[in-house]
């Protein structure tokens, strides 16, 4: 499975990592929706650490999508809103 | 539906949207890799306009440690010369500056951060595109539109994502480095209209300063009577018997202002027995 943490680039993540990364994700959501900046910050550092520690990085040449895509790790509850809204930030 | 999920999917279908409208699916190896070099440029002078920001934040922190510094060495001699006040008020501002300087540092950080980011992106985009290059010729060479659409799809939508993610990557830098600018405008404004210089002041000229030279000068004035005093004395020595040594110490006045008695400058001139403050000048 390969995942790209936005603004760092893309990592392969082997199968057996999503239960975990999918329990860090709910904190994630429930963070988001809760309004909960510090805990959004946590949660979301803790889920993109651990994708770097399981992950392997991609070779920069690499011409594969991705799989599934995390905001930046510095992104704030109100980013993640724009990137989850259809008219968010992506140019073009 | 989960975060992840949610941002995976909205942002894959953004990035792919731009390409819907190409009708060839050959035509959009070339429309994408137009777009690519584009991106390329752009983040390229995304990085350039990041080192701008840096080293006008860096200017700066340079010209307000000079004003820190010498508010210190104001200090310094106002202490020397027995101004506590006017020690306290320079101290006072410096503390301002020193605040100035650590928000500075702070951006300039951020900046380098940014800096650093945008060039990985930069590198990174860079080889993508070249492999993109590759991969598109050798699929306009090899294959004909209908088999080439699954390897088209393939290619353009591993870059396009990269794309999206560096075209986020150089929006995020330009609104940082925009907020920058406009604190930095507002620190060179303060700079050039001498504002940080009189701090808490009303007048346009360091009035610290002003005060230190009216010290310096009225201890020159000091220096200079008790020369003539002294002159005159060998004539008459009875006119200098409040202040002994006087015109020794008048001699040494750099050295004497530091015995650390003071000196308030009211103090009527022929009184202030040959204790000068700071002789030394300002700057």
């Amino acid at each position: 499975m390969i995942v790209r943490i936005m603004g760092e680039g893309q990592l392969r993540v082997d199968a057996s990592a999503v239960s975990e990364l999918n329990t860090l994700d709910e904190q994630l959501d429930a963070a988001l929706s809760g309004d909960d900046e510090p805990a959004f910050r946590t949660a979301l550092e803790a889920l993109i650490a651990r994708v770097r520690a399981v992950g392997s990085p991609l070779p920069a040449d690499s011409l594969h999508a991705s799989d599934l895509i995390l905001p930046p790790a510095d992104a704030t509850v109100e980013e993640v809103r724009e990137l989850m809204s259809e008219d968010g930030l992506i140019p073009g | 539906m989960s975060v992840i999920k949610r941002v995976s999917m909205i942002f894959k279908a953004k990035a792919n949207k731009a390409l819907d409208k190409v009708e060839d699916p050959r035509e959009t190896l070339d429309y994408s890799y137009q777009r690519q070099l584009e991106l390329l440029t752009k983040v390229r002078r995304g990085v350039a306009d990041v080192a701008t920001s840096r080293k006008r934040v860096e200017l700066q922190i340079n010209q307000l440690e000079l004003q820190s510094g010498k508010l210190e060495d104001q200090g310094r001699k106002a202490l020397a010369g027995g101004r506590e006040d006017l020690a306290r008020e320079a101290l006072t501002r410096r503390s301002g500056v020193q605040g100035q300087i650590n928000d500075l540092r702070a951006q300039y950080a951020s900046l380098q951060a940014e800096e650093e980011k945008l060039t990985i992106a930069s590198q990174r985009l860079q080889a993508k595109v070249d492999a993109f290059r590759t991969r598109k010729e050798t699929i306009k060479a090899t294959y004909t539109a209908a088999e080439a659409q699954t390897r088209i799809g393939e290619a353009v939508s591993g870059i396009s994502e990269e794309m999206g993610d560096v075209g986020m990557a150089i929006q995020r830098a330009e609104d940082k480095t925009a907020q920058m600018q406009a604190r930095a405008g507002a620190i060179d404004e303060l700079l050039a209209s001498g504002a940080l210089e009189d701090f808490t002041g009303t007048g346009q000229q360091d009035d610290i300063q002003a005060e230190l030279d009216r010290m310096s000068s009225s201890s020159d004035v000091e220096i200079e009577i008790q020369r003539l005093r002294g002159e005159i004395g060998q004539a008459a020595p009875a006119q200098i018997e409040g202040a002994p040594g006087t015109a020794g110490r008048a001699a040494t006045a750099g050295q004497a202002s530091q015995s650390g008695q003071a000196a308030p400058p009211a103090t009527p001139p022929a009184a202030s027995a040959g204790q000068p403050p700071a002789a030394g000048e300002g700057e």
